[in-house]
């Protein structure tokens, strides 16, 4: 299981190749990557701030939550912080199974936690300046579906 | 919320005081610190209520978080 933030920017399809490798007992790999969007226009800048080592934690946390919940194989999570342009990927979640329902669900299952309730600041920077950014509504009744 | 560089000093006992000292310095940091949403970790666990903080105890006050 990886779980990892970084300030640099990644490539998911060199994850994914990298997390396929190597399985026999795995039947269903899925992958999600977050794609950060312009929404105040090609100037928008979307700053991400974690709380170092605790933002890993408790993401760590779902993930074996994750694990145990799906039988997964694996997991692979990866988030950028810092400074991140529309076009830029901001997050990739990668699962493993032994049959594909538990790695769409999983898949699913991470990133509806990863978008509402992961312990990141975000910020967006436009052309009126910068405001912090809170969920969205649908955001919060997905992440519910799992309760 | 301040940048995540900005850490202080304190000497307290526990979470209470630690809240009464900051206020006492930055009356309007200690009201934002209380505000509603805002939770505490302290050594990196989210505490509830009222805890004691041993030396070098690391104490975050987190705004309400975005999701990534």
């Amino acid at each position: 299981m990886t779980v990892r933030l970084q300030t640099e920017a990644f490539d998911p399809g060199a994850l994914l190749t990298v997390f396929s490798a190597g399985r026999s007992a795995t039947g269903g790999i899925v992958s999600f990557t977050g794609i950060a969007r312009a929404d105040l226009g090609d100037g928008t800048v979307l700053e991400l701030e974690a709380y170092p080592g605790f933002t890993e934690a408790e993401i760590g946390k779902i993930a074996d939550e994750a694990v145990g919940r799906f039988a997964l194989h694996d997991v692979f999570v990866i988030h950028r912080i810092g400074r991140i342009t529309p076009g830029e990927a901001i997050v990739f979640v990668a699962t493993a199974a032994a049959h594909r329902r538990e790695a769409f669900e999983a898949a699913d299952f991470l990133m509806d936690y990863l978008k509402s309730r992961a312990p990141f600041w975000k910020k967006q920077h436009g052309p009126g300046g910068a405001e912090w950014i809170e969920p969205m509504d649908r955001d919060r009744s997905d992440v519910a579906r799992w309760d | 919320m301040a940048s995540p560089g900005v850490m202080r000093e304190f000497e307290a006992p526990d979470l209470a005081t630690l809240r009464c000292l900051i206020a006492n310095d930055d009356p309007a940091l200690g009201e934002a610190l209380a505000g509603k949403g805002v939770q505490v970790a302290v050594d990196q666990a989210i505490v509830r209520a009222d805890a004691p903080l041993a030396a070098r105890s690391e104490v975050a006050f987190l705004p309400p978080m975005s999701g990534g």
